[in-house]
């Protein structure tokens, strides 16, 4: 493989942003017939790599070469004419449109009068079947398939442009570990056929599945370029971050003692609570002080509960105690103001004000709650931000720069002291984790034991199985909708007792497995 | 030296500035018609009564209507809303206060004056109302809610007044417009007192916060626990509130409502003057100040067509010139051009790019 010439191949790479130095001189080459995975933790500069090489951001200095010529990228449709193709975290797709329309636009057949639709989906198809995708129809509406197959379509879509470069930013960030596999064979397929991929993931499990070869950036630097096999996992964190893992090994210990803790004080009481369509009648107790998982599949219901616990969505059905008194939670004011918090799993679309300020965005719930005739004074504002840009690390540390230009892990930071400072009762974490980098992880995986640890109770949801585990006292499984069970997580409890139970034919009463100990 | 780097920042900081180009605009008008006429910016006080008279007391006389309803417009546009009917609810104001005024026929009271304008102003402000709930309750689209109140507007307007053009005198009704304190126009000096009032208000509070919140992005701000429907309500309701002013500003001047004239069209009048301040049609971050510079542009534009001779029907296409170009100015994409003439990439890279392309393709 040595022998080869790289596809491409970046020398001494340098950007600089007003006050930062985004890049300093990064070295990096993608050979043909690889996968090549791109490691660092948030604002490393992986992001920034990327739009060198798509053509998103003029680079100040070094070289990039592909196919053995040197290139200038002025703009993404110069990077795409050399066979760069990127799919972004967030699929870059028509929903509206169909399948077959969305692989092929700007690529359709032209007849004699025009578009000839037929002959477009027939070679939709054929794209489609090469991927080994034959099971869709190009006719199909995009918005009918789950964000699995559009990411696959979108994928597809990158090969019908005759990509010799595939970028893959995130892709796996919203897919199940079933859908993840079928990803994976699909670009298995395209590598052996030659193809480049430059895959970002958070997941190490997944980097360690596809890659063949990682390259570790830290602070805008390059680290360092290895084989896969060559590097365990320990090391690859350790390069990333600078340190060890002491972190980790402390949170877990946080968890095990708090577990142990003896009485228990009910706070939140749900009964029958559920929506049409998106959540059967379920039963739910929440505790003082403890930490409550969410587990089960994407799309399994377990997002859909925790918007009803929080009044994101009006349930119709069913009704929710407090410390015994009947709630209304049909709005998130009504949530709010019963000191629940929810943080969404979709951080760009409901959490971050991107072109507010940190500071802004810090206050905004409390300030919400208070109506806007009674604004924080400058004095409380500041309490509230130098308090949690603080705790929670929140990197840079001006909270007057926007929103938007932070990176995806410090947001949710920002994310998470807005309803910290709140001083919620109950706080619910929908894939605080995701998209983030390993540091980030433990710092919110530190503050959420910290929180239970005060006495707040916290239902934490996360695809991360192993993650759920280790913080969560007891475990609510979803399934279709439905609460198929819940677990107290003993010493041995591991993941395998959750996707057991997730994988079991489960009663279709559901919630009967498992009760909470007295 | 550190000095003048600082001096330089502040330079660039303000050519930065959206409304920066609004500025420029105004004075290359004024120049031009200086070039005209050498006495045009002459300001002489009148002996009598010390009164400013003059061109340029005049263009801000006229702007004093076009900064309450682009003010308002401002809030708007910031919750991602649109207001089509300010113009038609200029005219609404306008009616029923002359209409009150004829009837009440007390030339020398000012009581009658106030209950004329307290009349005018609250029916401005239900019109703000029922766009607000054809908004929020129904859920209707801004543009079309507001567009159904534009025609209705003026439907109205020619009910109160059985389709005339009423006119009537009260003298302290007249005052606020034509009358002068400190030798400046009532009108002017009253159109930035509640400008500033307002902007003490929406930015000493949290609301101009959570306008930008619900504009920027709207899920996220409901997240947070913000009821978007009470301040789209509120908004609504100021903007109708100050083009119920704007009415009363425009027909006192004359004393006479034209059901077909006043008000007309001043929709488009306030969103460009919007625009020109900086404050984007996406919604998200708005700027009063820029507004009220906008205004006072237009309202230059205005007199400087007529003072020109400008043919009426050549009228539009001309303010729609100096519009673009001032567009053009404020363009993210213009200014970065001209910036990166200065980091200069060299132009050859480009051929090599797509020769290159080409061989990847065949390759």
């Amino acid at each position: 493989m040595s022998a080869m010439l790289p596809v491409v191949q970046m020398k001494g790479i340098s950007i600089a942003f007003p006050g930062v130095k985004a890049l300093d001189e990064v070295d990096f080459r993608l050979f043909p017939g690889e996968v090549h995975t791109l490691m660092g933790e948030n604002g490393a500069g992986k992001s920034t790599l990327i739009k060198a090489l798509t053509g998103v951001y003029p680079i100040d200095s070094g070289s990039i070469t592909v196919l053995g010529e040197d290139r200038k990228f002025h703009s993404t449709a110069d990077a795409q004419r050399a066979g760069i193709s990127t799919v972004y975290q967030e699929v870059n797709l028509c929903t509206n449109l169909n399948i077959g329309e969305n692989l092929m636009l700007g690529h359709e057949v032209r007849g004699a009068f025009g578009i000839n639709w037929r002959a477009t989906h027939v070679a939709a198809n054929e794209a489609l079947r090469g991927m080994g995708l034959g099971h869709l129809d190009s006719r199909q509406s995009l918005a009918s398939v789950s964000i699995a197959m559009q990411q696959l379509v979108a994928i597809s879509r990158a090969m019908v442009t005759d990509a010799k470069v595939l970028i893959l930013d995130e892709p796996t960030s919203s897919l199940d570990a079933a859908e993840v596999e079928n990803l994976f064979q699909v670009l298995r397929g395209l590598r052996d056929k030659g193809v480049a991929i430059l895959f970002v993931s958070h997941f190490l499990d997944q980097v360690y599945a596809i890659s063949d070869r990682i390259t570790v950036l830290r602070n805008g630097a390059h680290v360092g370029e290895y084989l896969t096999p060559e590097l365990d996992r320990p090391r690859l964190v350790s390069l990333m971050i600078g340190k060890d893992l002491a972190a980790f090994a402390s949170i877990s210990r946080a968890a095990t003692s708090l577990e142990s803790a003896g009485a228990t004080e009910v706070l939140l009481e749900a009964r029958g609570l559920g929506r049409r369509g998106r959540v059967e009648p379920t039963d739910l107790q929440v505790n003082v002080g403890e930490v409550l998982g969410f587990a089960g599949l994407l799309g399994s219901g377990r997002t859909e509960l925790a918007r009803l616990l929080y009044g994101a969505d009006k349930p119709d059905s069913g009704e929710v105690t407090m410390r015994g008194e009947k709630v209304s939670l049909h709005s998130p004011v009504e949530g709010l103001s019963n000191h629940i918090a929810f943080s969404t799993e979709n951080r760009r679309d409901e959490g971050a004000v991107g072109d507010l300020s940190v500071r802004e965005n810090l206050v905004l719930a409390v300030q919400a709650r208070r109506g806007w005739a009674r604004p924080l004074s400058r004095r409380e504002k500041d309490a509230i931000v130098d308090r949690y840009m603080g705790e929670l690390g929140v990197r840079p540390s001006d909270p007057d720069r926007p929103m938007k230009n932070l990176s995806g892990g410090n947001q949710q930071k920002v994310l998470l002291g807005r309803w910290l400072a709140t001083g919620p009762e109950l706080l619910i974490l929908d894939e605080p984790t995701r998209g983030i980098d390993v540091g980030a992880k433990a710092e919110i995986q530190e503050a959420v034991v910290k929180l239970a640890e005060a006495g707040t109770s916290v239902v934490f949801i996360s695809s991360e199985l192993e993650e759920v585990v280790r913080l969560s006292g007891r475990i609510v499984v979803m399934k279709d909708h439905r609460k198929v069970g819940e677990i107290v997580v003993g010493p041995d409890v591991t993941t395998q007792a959750v996707v057991d139970m997730i994988a079991s034919d489960s009663p279709p009463s559901g919630h009967t497995m498992a009760e909470e100990p007295a | 030296m550190s000095a003048r780097r600082a001096v330089a920042d502040r330079v660039t900081g303000l050519v930065r500035k959206q409304w920066f180009w609004a500025l420029v605009a105004i004075l290359v008008l004024l120049a031009i018609n200086l070039v005209n006429d050498p006495t045009y910016l002459s300001v002489t006080v009148n002996p009598q009564n010390g009164n400013l008279v003059g061109n340029l007391v005049d263009i801000l006389r006229a702007s004093a209507p076009i900064i309450m309803i682009a003010v308002g417009m401002s809030l708007v546009i910031a919750t991602r809303g649109i207001d089509l009917s300010v113009g038609s609810t200029m005219v609404v104001s306008g009616a029923v206060s002359m209409e009150f005024l004829k009837d009440a026929n007390s030339p020398e009271s000012v009581g009658v004056a106030a209950a004329a304008i307290a009349m005018a102003l609250v029916i401005s402000t239900l019109i703000g109302v029922v766009n607000g709930l054809l908004i929020t309750v129904l859920g209707l689209q801004p543009f079309i809610s507001t567009l159904i109140m534009m025609l209705a507007g003026r439907g109205v307007a020619k009910v109160i007044t059985s389709g005339q053009n009423t006119n009537a005198r009260n003298d302290p009704f007249q005052w606020l417009t034509n009358g002068y304190v400190l030798g400046l126009p009532v009108v002017f000096v009253l159109a930035l007192a509640l400008v500033g009032l307002l902007a003490l208000v929406v930015r000493r509070s949290a609301f101009g916060l959570m306008i930008e919140a619900i504009g920027i992005n709207p899920k996220a701000s409901r997240m947070a626990g913000i009821r978007p429907a009470g301040i789209l309500m509120a908004v609504y309701m100021l903007s109708g509130l100050l083009a119920g002013i704007a009415g009363i500003f425009a027909v006192g001047s004359v004393m006479t409502v034209d059901v077909s004239r006043t008000g007309y069209q001043m929709e488009l009048d306030a969103i460009l003057a919007v625009v020109i301040g900086g404050t984007s049609l996406a919604g998200g971050k708005f700027y009063m100040g820029g507004a009220v510079i906008g205004s006072i542009l237009i309202a230059t534009l205005d007199k400087t067509i007529v003072f020109l001779g400008i043919p009426a029907s050549a009228t539009p296409a001309f303010k729609a010139v100096v519009i673009v170009a001032l567009c053009l100015l404020q363009s993210q994409r213009v200014r970065s051009a001209f910036g990166r003439r200065r980091t200069s990439v060299p132009p050859t890279a480009t051929p090599t790019a797509a020769v290159a392309a080409k061989e990847g393709v065949s390759a």
